[in-house]
């Protein structure tokens, strides 16, 4: 596969996105979908071309391909240049983006039909930035240096916003667009002087080049664990881990098929990838892995617990969705631990330890994104999110209902679904990592059970209760364009934890010897796979109880525990101290007003004061000025006097 | 070689200015067809001499010298560098689209465009004298301009902030000037050129150089502006007419910048490596500081001004961190900012000639109604908060890797990462100010407010393909303000 053809996995929707800003916005009818299908077609290629990748990288030696860079920037001995890395785990990424997108951009070409005919928006816009966005996420996955890629990392952040804000003049769709950019952005500055960092000590931004440092020693010590550490707020920031979770759950304003491929399955779980990219760096520092472990594990269970209480259906999903990356992280840094503890961090240990929370991403992306297509086919029948309007869909949405099932089951971790095999593997690894960390980790695998099913029975059991209007009084399944995508996710979400069986994934991530399960003996290997199965059916039986069969009341259970209940329902108040205490109050109204006092007082008073100070003086002066001579004579007279004394005292 | 060229790109907006105020009875469209072929040749020149300058051998290219007063071995003396050559190109393509922007001015038009064109051609002059005292007085020439486009054709408090300009900058003059006369009674010369080569060795030491040094400083941290005497900036851009304030923030400020390593960096090395911690941390002041006090502001155009003061900050990180990546990184982040601001004052004014309205607090909607202007103001404010891609974030990329990573100046890392954190706060207010103008519910009130009409759509364009060249190919520029900051940066061993 010639090297050409691997730019032009990024280069395709760059082109899609160059031709519907330029082409087919000045020519088109307002509601033609043919931006949609010129973005299908780009990104079809790029997932042809990301298959053959993933084949050409399976069967290459070290699962690496060299490609060569190009130079950039040339100021002295300071080069910049881009290149392409072309590994195992660029592979995976690859192919993640482009199926998971593909779905996406097909499914919308339904999903947005509605809003073209009745609210007079049009393809063009919406397709021509997820080309851009699909574009910049594919550039972050192929970045072989941390300059470009934080390129691109601002660049799907960008199109995020555009996104969110997609309906911008509803205001809280601008202020959810507006939050998530700036939150992002205060992660960023961690992931900037983490890169400022590295160059300073190195000299280069290379990856590959940066692992080989660490690994010899020539980046090390403080160096290293403020790097890390940088990169990883960085990765906070987008992947939405506590305490910069805030921003995603309102991000849910944007359409949603821009929440199922960006804010479930790829741009948010880019900061995962980063952590992964540079995960040689961070396996050299105990106190960097061991925060990313304690960070994961800790934004798993705080973001279930908030999905246990949410009534809209989104809105559960983005808390699951945060939940889910903690997870990945847990994996990340519970195998930089156990690496720590083993002591031996080689290159290759560290890019194989990555598997587990990789693996996790992989099966992620694509029941969450098919659970989020599922509810806004759900939205199309009903006209809300808010779950207490919907129930009994199951009937009259067949498919979507069926396919929603398979997503929450995969997301529950039951066998042999996908999402069972990543998750036992990250409960595993965590409980090699530390204890405490495995604990949690088993709690919120109940509670994701838990809050899934709540949505399922509240969703497509019981009566149907009306929806949003009159008009949604008789909901029906989704037009097929919606529901094909749906499906095919569905068969993903089954069967894509099988490539793990006997550890090939892991084998193919770099590592030698992984324990290897099949579908059965899994079991019998180790008791916590049974454990965990076991904790996540007594989820699903809870929810049942409360919201399917009503045998418990959820009422009273929340009446009972009112405190623990508002907590959960006000997002244990974030929202609250970030915007209304810190950003209002402390900053804005505080320090910010203060300065802009003494600008407007002191600074400029100043300069104000001394040019009133000036024309005060002159006035005096001026009236000095008499013209009468005795004055003048009186002025000289005491003047030599002075003179007089001075020189008397002086002498 | 090519002497001819520099003096031609000056002269030609002076002849504009000559021929509208003298000949009588010019129509306004003929007047503004003189201004717009004058300072769009001088352009063509700009970039005909961008072309052609020698990458290979750098240094002083296009030189003309002629004895000017033989008395003080004055001489007018042009010539551009590495340094000099991007804002003479910046400067010269801001001069254009000025004409352009005025394009509706119906006030007193032969005294405005005489005006407009000859403050172009005395910021052309400053950026391409290499005689002391001809910097000097190009660089007092542009005050009388600037004075009159905003005492006459400004808004709001105009006779206050046109004084307040007048002023400051022959305060911060007052000072330039005492710095440039002890220079010359202490080498001998008004060469910028002879000066820097002798690296600083005194003929005859009337005061302390760092004396020198600061007389010159306080001179261009006016100009730049500098924390704490930047206030005449955020009035000056607000009542000035939007060709005024283009100029101002594009190309004008510029001057300090451009003074400071021609002058100060490069005449006093020791000096400037002596006092950089200070400086850098008036620079880390001026950068949170500025940013601060923007997210106050209500004002659509004061915002942008405060702003200015927040982004010039980091030409003045990149300038005393004293490192030669640093320092064309200031070097690009004046082209940057130029091109940023100036769009943002452009589409600012735009945006207030077509609503009538710049209070942040009652605008709102307004991408529905004029989609053009807001997506460009959007380009322009994404740029500004250091979006890759757009110059901004060349611009600014360059710089904070270039400062960190200097080697002569003890503590720079912890400037640099304090002023990373202006861009988070850039964020902040850009996005602020974008949401406040164009996104949330249409109002009825600016139902039928007119988006940009065909000409207008020609200067966005330009302005934003510039942006974007500039960011996707920063080289075209860096590879052109080493050669001229790389001599400097030697001397103090960066």
């Amino acid at each position: 596969m010639p090297s050409q053809a691997f730019w032009l996995i990024f280069l395709l929707p760059v082109i899609s996105f160059v031709l519907i800003a330029v082409l087919v916005k000045p020519f088109t009818r307002r509601d033609s979908p043919v931006a949609g299908y010129i973005t299908i077609m780009a990104i079809t290629g790029s997932v042809i071309l990301s298959i053959w990748t993933l084949a050409e990288v399976l069967g290459a030696p070290h699962h690496e391909i060299h490609v060569p860079d190009i130079t950039w920037v040339v100021i002295g001995d300071f080069t910049i240049k881009m290149g392409i890395i072309m590994d195992s785990l660029t592979a995976v990424m690859l192919v993640v983006v482009t199926v998971v997108s593909l779905m996406v951009q097909i499914y919308s070409l339904g999903y947005m039909e509605h809003f073209v005919h009745h609210d007079g928006d049009t393809y063009t816009r919406y397709y021509a930035w997820m080309s851009l966005f699909t574009a910049s996420m594919l550039g972050l996955i192929i970045a072989d240096n941390l300059l470009m890629m934080f390129v691109f990392w601002e660049m799907v952040g960008l199109c995020s916003y555009l996104l969110i804000g997609y309906w911008f003049h509803k205001p809280s769709a601008a202020n959810a667009a507006k939050k998530a950019f700036i939150v992002t952005r205060f992660g960023d500055f961690g992931f900037l002087a983490a890169i400022l960092v590295l160059f300073a000590n190195t000299g280069t931004f290379d990856t590959a080049q940066l692992s080989d440092m660490a690994a010899i020693g020539l980046l090390g010590g403080g160096a290293l664990t403020w790097a890390a550490i940088g990169i990883f707020s960085g990765a906070m920031g987008k992947s939405a881990q506590f305490p910069l979770h805030v921003w995603l759950p309102d991000a849910m304003e944007g359409p949603t098929p821009v929440s199922a491929l960006i804010h479930s399955a790829t741009m948010v779980s880019a900061g995962v990838f980063l952590v992964a990219r540079t995960f040689p760096i961070f396996a050299h520092s105990i106190e960097a892995v061991t925060l990313v472990a304690a960070i994961g594990a800790f934004t798993a269970i705080f973001a279930a617990s908030m999905g246990l209480v949410m009534n809209d259906i989104k809105r559960v999903l983005a808390y699951s969705t945060i939940s889910q990356l903690g997870y990945m992280m847990l994996a990340l840094g519970a195998a930089g631990i156990v690496l720590n503890h083993e002591g031996h961090v080689t290159i290759e240990a560290a890019k194989a330890a990555v598997a587990i929370g990789i693996f996790h991403l992989f099966t992620h992306a694509f029941f969450k994104s098919l659970l989020f297509l599922g509810s806004g086919s759900v939205n199309h029948a009903t006209g809300t999110f808010d779950m207490r309007l919907m129930g009994g869909l199951r009937k009259v949405m067949p498919w979507t209902y069926i396919t929603f099932l398979i997503g929450s089951l995969s997301l529950a971790g039951i066998w042999p679904l996908a999402g069972f095999w990543s998750k036992d593997e990250i409960l595993i690894t965590a409980l090699d990592g530390n204890k405490l960390l495995f604990v949690l980790a088993m709690i919120t695998v109940f509670m994701t059970a838990f809050y899934m099913f709540r949505v399922i029975f509240m969703t497509f059991h019981g009566e149907y209760r009306g929806g949003e209007s009159e008009e949604y009084s008789h909901p029906h399944e989704s037009s097929k364009v919606m529901v094909l995508p749906l499906v095919f996710l569905a068969v993903l979400s089954v069967g894509v934890g099988w490539w793990n069986l006997g550890g090939n994934f892991a084998k193919f991530m770099g590592e030698h010897h992984p324990h290897g399960v099949n579908l059965f003996n899994v079991f019998t290997s180790s008791p916590w796979p049974i454990i965990s199965l076991l904790l996540a059916l007594a989820g699903i039986g809870l929810a049942y109880l409360m919201y399917g069969s009503k045998l418990i009341s959820a009422e009273k259970i929340g009446a009972r525990f009112k405190m623990f209940y508002n907590a959960l329902i006000n997002k244990y108040w974030f929202d609250e101290l970030y915007e209304n205490i810190i950003v209002k109050k402390v900053l804005l109204g505080g320090i910010f007003a203060g300065l802009q006092e003494i600008d407007a007082n002191g600074v400029d008073g100043m300069v104000n004061s001394t040019a009133s100070g000036v024309f005060g003086s002159g006035n005096i002066v001026r009236r000095l000025q008499t013209g009468q001579l005795q004055l003048y004579g009186l002025f000289i007279g005491l003047g030599a006097a002075v003179i007089a004394i001075v020189l008397f005292i002086v002498n | 070689m090519d002497s001819g060229y520099l003096l031609a790109i000056i002269l030609l907006p002076v002849a504009g200015t000559i021929l509208i105020a003298f000949i009588p009875g010019l129509s306004e469209r003929l007047i503004r067809y003189i201004a717009a072929v004058s300072t769009l040749v001088s352009l063509i020149l700009a970039v005909v001499i961008f072309a052609g300058f020698d990458r290979v051998i750098g240094g002083i290219q296009y030189e003309m010298k002629a004895s000017w007063i033989e008395a003080v071995n004055a001489n007018f003396h042009l010539g551009v560098d590495g340094l000099s050559l991007p804002l003479v190109l910046l400067t010269a393509f801001l001069g254009f689209v000025v004409v352009l922007i005025s394009w509706k001015i119906h006030e007193r038009v032969r005294e405005y465009f005489a005006w407009l064109l000859l403050l172009e051609a005395s910021i052309l002059g400053v950026f391409c004298s290499l005689d002391l005292l001809l910097f000097f007085i190009f660089w007092e020439i542009e005050v009388i301009p600037m004075y009159f486009l905003i005492s006459i054709w400004g808004t709001g408090r105009r006779e206050y902030s046109s004084i307040k300009y007048v002023l400051y900058t022959l305060f911060g003059s007052a000072f330039m000037l005492a710095g440039i006369l002890s220079l010359y009674f202490t080498t001998g010369s008004l060469s910028m050129v002879d000066i820097a080569n002798r690296d600083g060795v005194i003929v005859q030491s009337i005061m302390p150089v760092a004396v020198i040094f600061w007389l010159l400083i306080i001179g261009f941290a006016v100009k730049l502006p500098v924390f704490p005497l930047h206030t005449w900036l955020p009035d000056a851009h607000t009542d000035a007419p939007t060709a005024g304030s283009v100029m101002l923030a594009g190309a004008l400020i510029k001057m300090g910048g451009y003074g400071m390593i021609r002058i100060c960096v490069s005449i006093f090395p020791e000096v400037a490596q002596q006092f950089a911690p200070l400086l850098l941390a008036l620079a880390v002041i001026s950068i949170l500081y500025g940013a601060a006090v923007t997210l106050r502001q209500t004002d659509l155009k004061r915002m942008i001004a405060y702003s200015s003061v927040s982004h010039m900050g980091f030409v003045l990180l990149g300038v005393f961190a004293l490192g030669d990546v640093s320092l064309t990184g200031a070097g690009l982040q004046m082209v940057s900012h130029g091109l940023l601001t100036g769009l943002l004052f452009a589409m600012a004014g735009l945006t207030m000639h077509n609503v009538e309205e710049r209070d942040l607090t009652k605008l709102g909607g307004l991408a529905r109604q004029m989609p053009v202007i807001a997506i460009v103001f959007s380009i322009a404010g994404l740029g500004s908060l250091g979006l890759p891609l757009t110059s901004g974030f060349a611009a600014e990329f360059i710089t904070f890797t270039g400062a960190f990573s200097s080697t002569t100046v003890a503590g720079v890392e912890v400037y640099t990462l304090l002023a990373v954190l202006g861009v988070v706060l850039a964020a902040g207010y850009i996005l602020w100010m974008l949401q406040r103008t164009f996104y949330g519910p249409v109002l009825e009130q600016y139902n039928g407010v007119k988006d940009a009409d065909k000409l207008e759509k020609v200067y966005m364009f330009a302005f934003v393909a510039l942006i974007l060249l500039v960011g996707i190919c920063p080289f075209i520029l860096t590879d052109v303000i080493k050669l001229g900051v790389s001599p400097i940066a030697m001397l103090i061993g960066g």
